[in-house]
């Protein structure tokens, strides 16, 4: 099966020999493709079914709560850490971004951008929040409680001093431009690095 | 009774070298019962060692003995089983102080040819560690792939990563923990008590008389089968229903079927465990505590085996060792960097989950045996 967009990239950018934690893991998908080019690949994963499949594919995850859990890794840890598609989901995403950086020098964030066209249009001439491809479920039973967008990140961690060191933005599976970003991009994928201090 | 159950010959291996205990005694012999399953291949890579728990047995996956009934983990060791005998070879060993042919109170004295009883020293799980990789050097298997352990299995099987990390390539660990807490001990010894409450125990010199402490036995397992069931559990299966009647008899007799289903259980461990090996098993259970020689840094335990692929297990319902104990041992591995799996799976049967139909676990047992190879 076809590696989701997002998870390619990311599989494509992370070198070769490289320490991983994927926080959110999933039943391990994308772990196992970056096992199969030689990444030492740890993960963490909330629901139990997920756990038990990855494990049941021999990896190494642990059932536990990015809001909590990360608390437990030592610094340094990993040499990335990785974030898909939960940014959104947690209680506190500043905070989760500050243990990303302190587990891992570097990490890979992605998430659904919320200032898309799609959402921006279905807000404003439908006035009611947007469920959309990326973002599927209506707002009550949404586990995404802080939605995001390309600018609302990129204030984030230029407010924390932590760089940038690429990004990549999708439009479903096409890349799309930086400077269209904010409007054009369904998803955004950054790596990020720890401020220098 | 139990002198019967000393006459069931066992496969066994008595080796002749001193083993130094925790205590600061030590076994100028031991004497270790085991079964083996599925064959050792030519580079000796594909040993499994199965650690059993506290009443369990080396008898995970043959008929028992003395009661003729399956392995006490037949449903996951065989061929093509979660632990697949077609594809490594399994170990299991009696543990040191057990009653199934290893070394232990019931042991004859080299002089005296009298049972031991009471002057068999007092061990650990350490002790029991220390014993099986005795007896993996005899059989000649110098690294294991594997060692899997439940409840007091799952404590070896941590014990092993302590004490050898080398000799250990992956522990799977269910339901278990690196310690034994204030409730643990508080239950051994209400069951110890009963034992030794017992006349018949004699101050464990009953060997040879025609009595055995079976009441006081039979006590102990009934409090104890109770820790290993959950409440709901309990109720699904017993409720108040009465036991082969309409109505209560206003007595003492066992009117609910779960007085009737405890004394049976009770009853049945007496005719295939000996009381003084039952002192001595949850004796080293509770002196149990990986992070002691440590000033209770569990982390410091683990700081050797770091190369070692963990895989932990708990059960929702499990409230003998539950899921912060298992998480404990998952913090200091994450410490120490050690590769760790743990997932806490949702089962109705409390503590014996384990041991019985949960296919998750078959799933995660199985990966964790095949990740490596």
């Amino acid at each position: 099966m076809a590696l989701r967009p997002d998870l390619a990239t990311i599989a494509g950018a992370v070198p070769a020999g490289a320490r991983v934690l994927d926080v959110g893991c999933g039943d391990g998908e994308l772990m196992a493709a970056l096992q199969a080019k030689g990444v030492d690949a740890r993960g963490l994963e909330i629901d139990p079914a997920n756990v038990t499949a990855a494990i049941a594919r021999g990896q190494s995850v642990v059932q536990g709560d990015a809001n909590r859990d990360l608390a437990d890794y030592p610094g340094d840890a990993f040499d990335y850490a990785i974030l898909s598609q939960t940014l959104q989901t947690t209680e506190r995403p500043d905070r989760v971004i500050d243990e990303l950086l302190r587990i891992a020098p570097r990490a890979f964030v992605s998430f659904p951008n919320f200032a898309h066209w799609r959402v921006r249009l279905a807000l404003l001439w439908g006035g009611r929040m947007p469920v959309t491809r990326l973002l599927p479920v209506a707002w009550y039973e949404t586990p995404n409680i802080h939605h995001v967008t390309v600018s609302d990140f990129r204030d984030l961690v230029g407010g924390k001093g932590i760089s940038v060191e690429a990004a990549w933005y999708l439009s479903g599976d096409r890349p799309t431009s930086d400077a269209a970003a904010s409007w054009r991009a369904e998803h955004a994928i950054f790596l990020i690095s720890r401020a220098a201090s | 009774m139990a002198s019967m159950l000393h006459q069931i010959q066992h496969q066994s291996v008595t080796i002749r070298a001193p083993l130094p205990l925790d205590s600061g005694q030590r076994l100028d012999a031991v004497t270790i019962a085991y079964q083996s399953y599925g064959t050792l291949n030519a580079d000796k890579s594909n040993a499994v060692l199965i650690c059993h728990a506290l009443t369990g047995d080396q008898y995970v996956a043959s008929d028992h003995p003395a009661t003729g009934k399956p392995g006490w983990w037949a449903r996951m060791v065989g061929p093509g089983k979660p632990i697949d005998t077609d594809r490594f070879h399994v170990i299991c060993a009696n543990v040191l102080g057990s009653c199934m042919g290893s070394s232990g109170p019931a042991t004859p004295d080299a002089i005296t040819a009298q049972p031991l009883a009471m002057h068999f020293p007092v061990i650990t799980i350490g002790d029991m560690v220390r014993a099986q990789a005795m007896l993996l050097d005899h059989l000649g298997i110098a690294r294991l792939h594997a060692v899997v352990g439940g409840s007091m299995g799952g404590m070896q099987a941590l014990a092993w990563t302590v004490h050898y990390p080398q000799r250990i390539a992956s522990a799977v660990v269910i339901a278990s923990a690196a310690r034994h807490s204030a409730q643990n001990i508080a239950f051994h010894e209400v069951g110890r008590q009963a034992i030794m409450a017992d006349p018949d125990w004699q101050d464990g010199q009953y060997y040879a008389s025609n009595r055995a402490p079976a009441k006081g036995l039979a006590v102990a397992r009934m409090a104890a089968h109770i820790t290993y069931l959950s409440e709901a559990g309990l109720t699904e299966k017993f409720g108040r229903r009465l036991q082969a009647r309409d109505i209560k008899s206003f007595g003492f007799d066992a009117d609910f079927q779960i007085e009737s289903y405890l004394r049976h259980q009770g009853l049945a461990f007496t005719d295939r465990f000996d009381a003084n090996a039952y002192l001595y098993i949850t004796r080293a259970m509770d002196y149990f505590d990986l992070a002691d020689p440590h000033e209770g840094r569990l982390a410091g335990a683990f700081a050797a085996a770091k190369d070692v692929r963990f895989t932990l297990v708990s059960f929702d319902t499990d409230w003998l060792y539950p899921t912060s104990e298992s998480r404990r041992v998952v913090q200091a591995l994450q410490s120490v960097g050690a590769a760790a799996s743990f997932v806490e799976l949702s089962a109705p049967f409390g503590h014996d989950s384990f041991l019985l139909d949960v296919p998750a676990l078959d799933r995660i047992v199985a990966g964790a045996l095949t990740a490596n190879i």
